[in-house]
């Protein structure tokens, strides 16, 4: 690099440089989005616009009964993600010093370095194991709902635990001084403030149940098709484009999650702030 | 004073119960079934099951280790081959992306500070749509006929459909796009908190700036760096459905070998086998990354 480089020149590389970026990360959607409206059986040579692959899409029953299937699995094991991710968050960083402390938080994380192949391969061999000794559980939804709720606690943990980090423990020892019982502390003061976290943390493993196909083709049974399994499938043997239209009716629902759930989280925000500053100015009067 | 006891007391069996509910569970769904898979790879394959370890014939128990799995993916050329190269597609991967987007990160943590939330915002959006679908959307795009040979053949740049799909392209590709924005998260919200003045001083005392970022911001953003890498190399390394649906028959990667082994083969032992030398493979990586997050933590305390 020489140093006549001037600033406008460096200026334009970098806005250059990120657009390039930008275009690499967003052409795979659009063009996505854009063919699903392209009325040729051929994926890729558009001929004229229309809603053929929509149609296809409604009369496609498998495909319908595989995304019920997925929505159903995604919800509860969001819940259940959610759930046990709180207690894990909790109890990495509200207890600093227990026995097994590395391990649980090793545990808590060993989902999200392990590739998917070795953590769908481990559960499946452990639920064989199970089955062999109980007789207990069949290989369908239940099995499928268990891998996504252990992939879904570690990333829950990551997002519940960065929050509790910045909040502050001064309040729940207020609480604790003003004689609240552990739970409802709990209950009255840090559940509130996590609401924004568990929110995020219930769209994030729901978005991430949905969009798994490993874990669901280790984990699934006969009769049991996950809607990314049933892509998956498809996509392997060729183009189709009904996989089009799914997409765009997807990415449209996804868009307007994240976005209704951003304002959400924001005005949640703006009235947590309104009613400090409520506080303030009543104890001050 | 009893009823201080009886708080104590509350407060401790609360605290069992916060430790204890997801410690179960993560034994259960984490660590046990890891145990099981090394115990499988120990054993070997009968008819329809897999042999039991613990021998009873002699009225006692004896443990029988059967290394037969490890002994053939040692030996077995093929396996050799696809962990080298495995390897070596994730360190390209973890490569590109990190050319691309460490100049990314810099120049987002540059831009104007009232932009920034957006221009991280556009980087996790796509996170939001199916990972599978983005994929899928590559093929339609490389394949010979797909779009881009499309566009280039009609604008006359060529005349013959450019092979794309199928190859080591398309596969790093597929590879790069997935994992960029784990490379510029960490990247970026290193670059962010930044000290600028460190960079200026640099630059009064007569550095070029290729020697300021050379000297000062690299070095400054050594943490960003090794956790970019670490979070696109591990899962790159596993990765089987980028492989599966954009490499072709040729881009040998583990996951895919582990896959075939259980899926076609029925091999358990043998799939247990390939994980268990996979996750030997991580670790070391994982240890890095590990000591850099805690390192970080130890800073911020």
């Amino acid at each position: 690099m020489n140093q006549t480089l001037s600033p406008k020149t460096i200026k334009w590389f970098s806005l250059g440089w990120m657009v390039a970026v930008y275009a690499f990360l967003y052409m795979p959607i659009v063009t996505l989005v854009i063919f699903s409206f392209n009325d040729s059986p051929l994926v890729t040579v558009w001929s004229h616009a229309s809603f053929r692959w929509y149609k296809a899409l409604m009369q496609d029953s498998d495909l319908i009964s595989a995304v019920w299937l997925s929505l159903k699995i995604a919800f509860f094991s969001a819940i259940i993600s959610v759930l046990f991710g709180t207690f894990t968050a909790f109890a990495l960083n509200r207890y600093k010093r227990f026995n097994g402390r590395t391990l649980l938080s090793s545990m808590a994380s060993m989902p999200l370095v392990m590739p998917d192949v070795i953590v769908g391969l481990s559960l499946l061999l452990m639920l064989v194991s199970l089955q062999h000794w109980l007789g207990y559980p069949d290989r369908g939804l239940f099995t499928i709902l268990l891998g996504h709720a252990l992939l879904g606690t570690a990333y829950a943990t990551v997002v519940v635990t960065s929050r509790l980090r910045e909040m502050d423990n001064k309040l729940d020892e207020a609480a604790m001084d003003l004689g609240c019982q552990p739970f409802q502390v709990f209950r009255l003061v840090t559940l509130p403030l996590l609401i924004p976290a568990l929110v995020s943390a219930f769209l994030l493993t729901f978005t991430l149940s949905f969009d798994d196909v490993v874990l669901s083709s280790f984990l699934s049974g006969p009769g049991y098709s996950t809607m990314p399994m049933m892509i998956f499938s498809r996509a392997r043997l060729g183009l189709n484009p009904t996989i089009n239209a799914v997409a765009t009716v997807t990415i449209i629902v996804v868009t307007i999650a994240v976005i209704a759930s951003s304002f959400y989280t924001s005005y949640l925000e703006r009235k947590r702030k309104r009613e400090v500053a409520q506080a303030y100015s009543d104890s001050n009067n | 004073m009893n009823k201080v006891s009886s708080t104590l007391r509350k407060f401790i069996k609360g605290r069992y119960l916060v430790i204890g509910i997801p410690y179960v569970w993560l034994l259960m769904l984490a660590l046990v079934p890891l145990l099981i898979v090394l115990k499988i790879s120990l054993s070997e394959m009968e008819s329809t099951s897999v042999s039991s370890m613990m021998d009873w014939t002699h009225g006692w128990p004896t443990v029988k280790l059967n290394f037969a799995s490890y002994i053939f993916v040692a030996t077995d050329a093929l396996y050799y081959q696809t962990y080298i190269s495995s390897l070596k597609y994730a360190v390209m991967t973890t490569v590109i992306c990190m050319a691309i987007g460490y100049p990314f990160a810099y120049f987002m943590a540059r831009s104007p500070k009232h932009i920034q939330p957006t221009l991280l915002m556009l980087i996790m959006l796509p996170f939001w749509t199916s990972f599978l679908l983005r994929i899928y959307a590559w093929k339609t795009l490389l394949v010979d006929n797909g779009v881009i040979n499309n566009i280039l053949m009609s604008l006359g740049v060529i005349h013959e459909p450019i092979a794309m799909m199928n190859t080591p392209f398309s596969l790093m590709i597929g590879m790069v796009y997935s994992y960029l924005p784990f490379m510029i998260l960490p990247l970026y919200a290193n670059l962010s908190k930044l000290d600028m003045r460190y960079l200026e001083a640099a630059a009064d005392l007569g550095a070029s700036p290729f020697k300021v970022f050379w000297l000062i911001t690299v070095p400054l953003s050594k943490a960003g760096i090794v956790a970019g890498s670490m979070l696109v190399f591990i899962p790159a390394v596993g990765e089987y459905v980028i492989p599966e649906l954009l490499g072709g028959p040729d881009t040998l990667m583990i996951g895919r070998v582990l896959w075939d082994e259980f899926f076609s083969n029925n091999d358990w032992p043998m799939a247990s086998a390939v994980a268990v030398v996979m996750i030997l493979l991580i670790m070391l990586p994982m240890a890095i990354y590990n000591k850099y997050q805690s390192e970080q933590m130890a800073v911020k305390v």
